[in-house]
């Protein structure tokens, strides 16, 4: 009874803060309000959600199999509409059982679904998205109340974004016998999403996972379950065929059962960094596909070239939509000095015309934060940039769960709140004086989610979007979405892409690749590779070192050194490991590396690889194609050189150089045939998504094919603009050696392949924890693949791993697919909206 | 509107002109979200409705315009909205009248006489200088205003030369509206830009700025013949322009959006974007007019169905 009264309370002071009219003055006249021309109440009418929790008697368990599954002793949790303080319904606590059900239910439905046509599963989404739309007030009012997000949001964007998801991906169902063929299904795919745009993001997961062939288990954020079940309800009357798609609810902890359930195969997540880094690490080594979307402190770049009033609007969209609380808010403002303090002022002049209100208001641009600990921890973040000294811009916020649109000046890029991602509605401003600073300053971040450029001058628009690291970069506009584009970050903002045929790749495998289901070994992860041995002298040698006829002259040694920066080094300890051959006699000595070592190689790599990336496709394919020239002139030497070290028959040998110029030839051919396409986007103008480099790439290469898979592996890397560490097979490293001498006969830069011998895990591990690093390859042992990725976590840089798992490096699915491709480039969208023609 | 809040007008500032770009895709979708973020309902909407009312110019522009016709629009502009339905609202005293009439110059005379005898202080408002295509001698031009004054109008609403914004001689059009607003006198000098015909939105702001550095009281969407009038978008750079103007020279200058603003929803949108945009201060007659024809009568329909719960067949409400 008393949270009943102190509810009914606070409601009357959040009308009071909103309208600026007293209610308990009554009603304005028609007079007072003809001289004042003040807005007045416009509430959306919440009553046929109120009717759909009644229905449900205020109390919701799992939907699991199409029904609902409310075991009688489990914990419950209250949501909770964080405008009005008030309990929507009560939801319940599952426990790891639970999650079994769902499990079980999905890996059983997957046995039928996987196999239906394409058509099949098209009707499916198609049905899905109908009902969606005829559902799409009631999904938007119930998103609304349960968010604290003004319902004109999700209205006008969230649940159209989620009928445009359906629609896009039922396409792709009906394509994917003939548009992704070589690809398949993965299995059950465990979906956790969280609590600021609920239902959105629960479809970019839901979608692309159905329309390729997976069944879904989805936990909805604590704080926000209801649309998700509703959506889930929504679906059954679709007629989504029972376990294709079920939610389970929870708390965090059952996140984790359900990342690491034994029949979970991948993993979908969007969320903090922090969560994510968890997911990482828990499901190192055990072959679950992993997407993240995480975290991000996007830039917001106005020069002064831009339209400024439009400008304004743009940061509007940037960081005071849906709260600040959307991980591509653009919560970094860089504008150009020549007109800071002018946009400023017309900045806070935008902002006080901002209003905040219950989601239910029609007339507020901004409701609640989710909950009082999300509203403190923005206080936190702004108290202390106060102490600090910086000039704190707010505008007015009605009492509760409200925070107000705050604008930090005096702040740089020092400050904790220029820093970390603050999740609210406060955006920090900072000056820059050229484009080349503002790129540097945008790029001064752990994180490469999204980014904005405002400027009406084309040239420096699309250069500034092509020099930022972010997964979307929107000139003259922010957080544009639809379901053609992929959404996802670059950096520490996570891997993996929601929407776009770019986001299809995170749900399926290669056709050849079986189940990837692996026990990860108990090991000690602060001992992987943490030392290493060198070999003294040999007595055996291979051939013998006294070659003159009178048995007195020494035969020239033949030196391998490491090779980076594209020079011979030798190895900072200077110690060697004996390389044997087949009949075990000692064939070489190679360099041993260290930690230094791998210090000074990813030193050169990180160096040339923006000048490698900005070359022409021409020109790096150009050079791919004279590695394999030269590659083939001295055939019969790496012929002879295979058969000694490795013991192999003639023809094989001849058969591995061979396919590897093949290889060569490959990958050459695709430096100027995979820059991207035009996304077909519902926005006028052009959506690019581009394929850009990874960066600088750690690769481990296995023993198998010593030759072939070196240039299997290197050589899509470099085709696409990234750099390369690579450590060659540790037993047969002199033949990447000696191709050494063939890159520098090849025009190929100093810097842009750089090889490291010795010991595998020993460099892997210094490679992997390097966080200059953008991706790690790792193909040896299970237990190496569990510490590469789990150890990744500390960037969340990419991996590609084995599993300890052998493939077909002469094949060419398996050696040179389109997994490749999909490797060695990570997508930006860029935005370019389009229109100056509006009359004659 | 006393003497002393008129536009002087300031010298051109050509630098100022040239620095303006406007980026089309971003102002539609500020336009388009304006009503979606902004809305008034029941009480709330009457209460803007009457106040749209009082801000129409009440128009007629066409070739068969009579004495006849332009004393029924008077009329009409005298009593816009139906006694019994001001008695519902309880703006009975209120004085509801439309902004102006707006009439070509050979019937003003009609208009003030008409205006005159009804006892009431609406200005008659007439288009002048070659409208709607200013294709005529400069002298000319001139001549239709000093006339139009001479016969009693109160404000006159010129159209800009396209020509000379179409090819960035703004110096000309500069000395050409500023010779107009002098030959204008007491009259209230409306700058039609006739945006249609402009080809871009930045040449839109830079004609609002030049329109306004020579002297404009108001600056004007359309003559309401161009292919595209007063929409939004539109609105919105002319609103932006002005806000700046006033800025940099704290002089408050009047917007008129015209041509093709028929609903009760359309007056409510423009009104939004006013309060959103220019603020409070632009909500009134004085600074804000919307030319129009057909409008009023939907805006009764609406204020009827306010004040008895159902709608009006057209023939129950006096037509203009």
């Amino acid at each position: 009874m008393r949270t009943l009264v102190l509810a009914t309370l606070t409601q009357d002071i959040n009308m009071a803060g909103v309208v600026g009219i007293n209610k308990a003055q009554g009603k304005p006249t028609i007079s007072q309000i003809f001289n004042t021309m003040e807005y007045g109440p416009a509430p959306e009418d919440d009553k046929v959600a109120q009717a759909w929790l009644d229905s449900h008697h205020g109390k919701f368990g799992h939907f699991i199999n199409n029904k609902w599954v409310l075991p009688d002793d489990r914990k419950t949790y209250d949501t909770r509409d964080p405008c009005k303080d008030r309990v929507l319904a009560s939801t319940i606590q599952g426990t790891q059982q639970d999650v079994d059900q769902a499990v079980g239910a999905a890996r059983e439905a997957y046995v039928s679904w996987s196999k239906l046509s394409g058509h099949a599963r098209a009707r499916h989404l198609y049905s899905i998205a109908r009902h969606i739309q005829k559902h799409s007030r009631l999904l938007a009012v119930v998103e609304a109340l349960d968010n604290g997000k003004t319902v004109r949001e999700t209205r006008d964007c969230d649940i159209p974004l989620v009928a445009r998801h359906l629609y896009y991906h039922a396409g792709w169902a009906q394509l994917k016998d003939t548009h992704m063929q070589g690809w398949k299904a993965i299995g059950v795919v465990g979906a956790i999403v969280p609590w600021n745009f609920p239902v959105m993001l629960l479809a970019w997961k839901v979608c692309p996972a159905l329309a390729m062939g997976n069944t879904v288990v989805l936990k909805p954020a604590t704080s926000t379950r209801l649309s998700a079940l509703l959506f889930a309800e929504i679906c059954a009357e679709a007629g989504l065929p029972a376990g294709v798609f079920n939610v389970v609810t929870g708390g965090g902890a059952m996140g984790t059962q359900l990342a690491t359930h034994q029949d979970v195969d991948k993993v979908a997540f969007t969320g903090s960094t922090e969560v994510g880094q968890i997911l990482r690490r828990a499901t190192a080594g055990t072959g679950k596909k992993l997407s993240l979307e995480l975290g991000g402190k996007s830039p917001v770049v106005v020069f002064e070239s831009a339209d400024l009033d439009s400008a304004v609007e743009g940061v509007v969209d940037a960081i005071w939509f849906n709260q600040g609380q959307v991980c591509s808010a653009g919560s970094r403002l860089l504008v150009q000095e020549s007109v800071f303090s002018r946009f400023i002022d017309k900045l806070k002049h935008r902002m006080s015309s901002l209003r905040l209100g219950s989601s239910m208001d029609k007339t507020a641009d901004m409701g609640a934060v989710i909950d009082d600990g999300q509203r403190k921890a923005i206080a936190q973040y702004v108290d202390e940039a106060r102490r600090h000294g910086a000039q704190i811009h707010q505008v007015e916020a009605p009492p509760g769960c409200y925070y107000p649109p705050t604008l930090i000046t005096g702040v740089s890029t020092t400050s904790r709140c220029v820093i970390e991602e603050i999740f609210g509605p406060v955006l920090v401003a900072m000056s820059f004086r050229t484009a080349k600073e503002a790129i540097a300053l945008a790029n001064n971040s752990i994180y490469g989610l999204g980014a904005s450029v405002f400027t009406e001058k084309m040239t420096l628009g699309i250069e500034v979007a092509r020099m930022i690291k972010a997964g979307a970069v929107w000139i003259n506009c922010h957080n544009m979405f639809d379901a053609a584009a992929g959404f996802g970050g670059y950096k520490q903002s996570g891997y993996g892409r929601d929407g776009g045929k770019e986001g299809l790749y995170e749900y399926i495998k290669p056709s050849w690749e079986g189940q990837q289901r692996f026990t990860p070994p108990n090991m000690n992860l602060e001992k992987f590779g943490a030392t290493y041995m060198a070999d003294g002298p040999s007595l055996t040698p291979s051939t013998p070192q006294i070659v003159s006829g009178d048995g007195t002259l020494p035969r020239v040694d033949r030196t391998y050194k490491l090779y980076y920066g594209g020079a011979q080094k030798r190895p900072d300890a200077n110690y060697c490991r004996v390389v044997k051959d087949a009949t075990g006699k000692a064939y070489a000595l190679v360099g041993e590396s260290n930690r230094k070592d791998v210090r000074n190689a990813v030193e050169a790599a990180g160096k040339a690889q923006s000048g490698w990336e900005r070359r022409s496709g021409f020109n790096r394919s150009q050079i791919l194609y004279y590695i394999g020239e030269n590659l083939e002139q001295r055939r019969e030497e790496f012929i002879s050189h295979l058969t000694t070290v490795t013991g192999c028959k003639d023809v094989e040998a001849a058969a591995e150089v061979d396919c590897t110029v093949e290889r060569l030839f490959h990958w050459a051919a695709l430096c100027d045939k995979h820059g991207g396409e035009v996304q077909e986007t519902q926005v006028y103008g052009t959506v690019l998504r581009v394929h850009e480099a990874v960066g600088v790439v750690g690769v481990a290469c296995p023993d198998q094919r010593p030759l072939l898979a070196f240039v299997s592996l290197v050589a899509p890397a470099v085709a696409r603009g990234s750099t390369v560490v690579v450590i060659p097979s540790q037993s047969y490293p002199t033949l990447a050696l000696s191709l050494y001498q063939v890159l520098e006969t090849s025009d190929l830069p100093g810097g842009v392949i750089n090889i490291l011998t010795g010991n595998t895990d020993h460099i892997t591990k210094y490679l992997t924890e390097h966080q200059d690093i953008q991706a790690m390859w790792y193909f040896g042992s299970l237990a190496g693949s569990k510490f590469v990725e789990h150890t990744s976590a500390v960037n969340l840089k990419r991996t590609w791993v084995n599993y300890g798992r052998q493939r077909n490096w002469a094949d060419q699915d398996e050696g040179a697919g389109q997994e490749f491709l999909y490797q060695a480039t990570q997508v930006k969208n860029v935005w370019l909206t389009a229109g100056d023609i509006f009359a004659n | 509107m006393a003497e002393i809040d008129r536009n002087p007008g300031i010298p051109l500032d050509l630098s100022w002109v040239s620095s303006v770009s406007v980026n089309l895709p971003s102002v539609k979708r500020r336009a388009e979200t304006l009503t979606t973020r902004r809305t008034v309902k029941k009480h709330w909407q009457a209460a803007w409705l009457l106040r749209a009312v009082t801000c129409i110019d009440l128009t007629t522009l066409s070739g068969d315009d009579t004495d006849g016709n332009v004393e029924r629009l008077c009329h009409k502009a005298a009593n816009p909205v139906r006694t019994d339905l001001l008695d519902g609202l309880g703006m009975t005293e209120a004085g509801i009248t439309c902004g102006a009439v707006c009439v070509y110059p050979a019937r003003v005379p009609a208009a003030v006489r008409t205006l005159k005898r009804l006892g009431v202080q609406v200005p008659v408002a007439a288009v002048a200088t070659g409208f709607p295509s200013g294709q005529y001698r400069f002298k000319t031009r001139c001549e239709e205003i000093s006339l139009a004054v001479a016969d009693g109008a109160m404000e006159i609403d010129i159209v800009i030369n396209r020509e000379m914004a179409l090819t960035g001689n703004w110096q000309g059009l500069y000395d050409e509206v500023k010779a107009m607003r002098a030959a204008c006198g007491p009259a209230h000098m409306k700058a039609i830009l006739a945006v249609g015909d402009l080809g871009s939105m930045t040449t839109v702001a830079r004609a609002s700025l030049v329109a306004m550095m020579a002297g404009a009281d108001f600056i004007k969407t359309s003559t309401g013949k161009e292919g595209v009038n007063a929409t939004l978008p539109v609105g919105l750079v002319m609103c932006r322009a002005i806000r700046e103007y006033q800025q940099h020279t704290g002089i408050k200058v009047g917007f008129k959006p015209a041509g093709g603003i028929r609903t009760a929803k359309d007056a409510l949108a423009w009104l939004i974007l006013m309060k959103e945009e220019l603020g409070d201060a632009w909500l009134n007659n004085h600074m804000f007019r919307i030319g129009a024809s057909g409008l009023l009568a939907d805006i009764e329909r609406q204020l009827f169905h306010y004040v008895y719960g159902r709608y009006a067949a057209g023939s129950e409400l006096p037509m203009a």
